[in-house]
């Protein structure tokens, strides 16, 4: 659609024009800034726990261990933070001498910064999840969304609204 | 073939990506949604106006300063 748009506005004159083909869904994917109506529903990427714990291909499963403390997941990133593997935590080998390529699940599930919390809580208990990592369109981490939190938020936002409807 | 001509000294629309985007409305450029008005309603990017392609014409188009680039985009690659 767009290409056309362009095309409309070069036979009307204009001789200066651009076509952002990703368009809306790329933006929207990056969590850059968005206006209107849903633009201020609040969504995963600012939820998403920055301080999910990291490792690269080649990590040992016994560094592992000790850098995932409490959490459920250890996410397998490169260079450029591009998620690349999943760890669940409670899968970790016995073999401290594995590597994390060796353990991990590959190409993982990820969801976009700017999916709604309200969406992406109806999918994790639709597929029973209690965690979900986030990246950009570039596949580059934002972080992991805990179900418990997000529970949180809903309730704190359902209480605001209730608050805001009532006449005192 | 005068009309090939014409053809090829026609300025082609530049495709680019997130980061020209960017760039270019550092230096002033105007975004446009050419999706429908319920569309844009939702959800645009900030600071940009709606000019649906079906209602695209000279009389639309004159929202737009013709000396500054002029960025188009919809919902993605379609």
């Amino acid at each position: 659609m767009s290409p056309r748009a362009a095309w409309r506005l070069e036979s009307l004159g204009f001789r200066d024009v651009h076509v952002y083909a990703a368009g809306k869904a790329d933006w929207g994917a990056m969590g850059l800034p968005l206006e209107g109506a849903l633009a201020d529903r609040p969504t995963i990427g600012a939820l998403a726990r920055t301080d999910v714990p990291t490792c690269a291909l080649t990590d040992r499963v016994r560094d592992l261990r000790e850098w995932s403390g409490e959490w459920d997941t250890c996410l397998v990133v490169n260079e450029a933070r591009v998620v690349l593997g999943r760890i669940l935590t409670s899968e970790l080998s016995a073999n401290g001498d594995a590597r994390a390529e060796e353990v991990m699940r590959p190409g993982p599930s990820t969801f976009r910064p700017n999916v709604s919390v309200a969406q992406m809580l109806e999918y994790m208990r639709e597929h029973d999840l209690r965690s979900a990592p986030v990246t950009r369109g570039d596949g580059t981490l934002v972080g992991l969304v805990l179900r418990s939190e997000l529970e949180a938020a809903e309730v704190t936002a359902r209480a605001s609204r209730e608050k805001d409807m009532r006449v005192d | 073939m005068p009309q090939a001509r014409g053809w090829l000294t026609r300025l082609m629309p530049k495709i680019i990506d997130r980061r020209q985007v960017r760039a270019l409305i550092a230096r002033g450029a105007q975004l446009v949604e050419v999706l429908p008005a319920e569309d844009f309603a939702e959800e645009h990017l900030a600071g940009a106006i709606n000019i649906p392609l079906k209602e695209l014409d000279e009389r639309s188009a004159a929202r737009l300063d013709r000396a500054r680039p002029v960025i188009v985009y919809c919902h993605d690659l379609q």
